[in-house]
């Protein structure tokens, strides 16, 4: 689980998606090629992405639903609280 | 000189799609032509440019067509795209007309857009360009 988080997390496209699905949450394959290369210059191709988002799933940070005949995707970052209960931050410091 | 004249959407129900083209989305209807069988040389055009590019609103009776349409609509890929003075205003007036959008308005910089579903098996953008 570690590994797969972590891998995912390790690429700057992967990082871009998750970023745009926190700015809108449930998004279609074609919204999230559209937003990386009209608001990022990326040039990925569609199939790339899709390549992407399975990589995000697979860590669980991104889950698709079905809704009739289309498919979205949604952002989860319950994935990321393994990082700080592995090494919390200092309560302290987060205050500051 | 050659000149487009038409370009098509793939319907799956010609008299339902002409509702929607004209009560929906706001376009009239130019030329209704039997062709044979149930189909028709069905087109329409903007009020704004009516003598301008025609929509033909083309059966999708191909077994393969509808296979493609399915496979866009799941990636929520539009078909084809038309432009409008105000994207947000025209979602919000469509929605109120009962029109699903798989892509609410999105401002990508230069362009903001919506994804609308047609009701006849396609996903349609919309564009204001700044």
């Amino acid at each position: 689980m570690d590994a797969d988080l972590f891998k995912a997390l390790g690429d700057a496209t992967r990082r871009t998606i998750l970023d745009e699905l926190v700015e809108r949450d449930g998004q279609t394959l074609f919204e999230i090629c559209g937003r990386l290369t009209m608001k990022h210059g990326l040039t990925s191709s569609r199939q790339a992405i899709s390549q992407h988002l399975a990589v995000l799933e697979e860590a669980g940070l991104v889950h698709t639903r079905r809704e009739g005949r289309y498919k979205f995707h949604h952002v989860d970052t319950s994935p990321l609280r393994a990082i700080v209960e592995r090494w919390p931050i200092d309560a302290e410091e987060a205050d500051s | 000189m050659i000149k487009i004249n038409v370009a098509s959407v793939w319907v799956d129900d010609q008299a339902k799609a002409l509702d929607f083209y004209t009560d929906k989305l706001g376009f009239v209807k130019k030329t209704d032509i039997p062709m044979g069988g149930d189909a028709r040389w069905l087109t329409v055009v903007s009020p704004a440019v009516p003598d301008g590019v025609e929509l033909l609103l083309e059966p999708d009776g191909h077994p393969a067509s509808r296979q493609l349409k399915d496979a866009l609509v799941a990636d929520g890929i539009p078909f084809t795209q038309f432009a409008v003075d105000d994207v947000y205003a025209e979602h919000e007036r469509l929605t109120g007309l009962g029109v699903a959008f798989t892509q609410e308005p999105t401002d990508l910089g230069p362009v903001v857009t919506a994804v609308l579903d047609d009701t006849c098996g396609n996903l349609i953008q919309l564009a204001t360009m700044k």
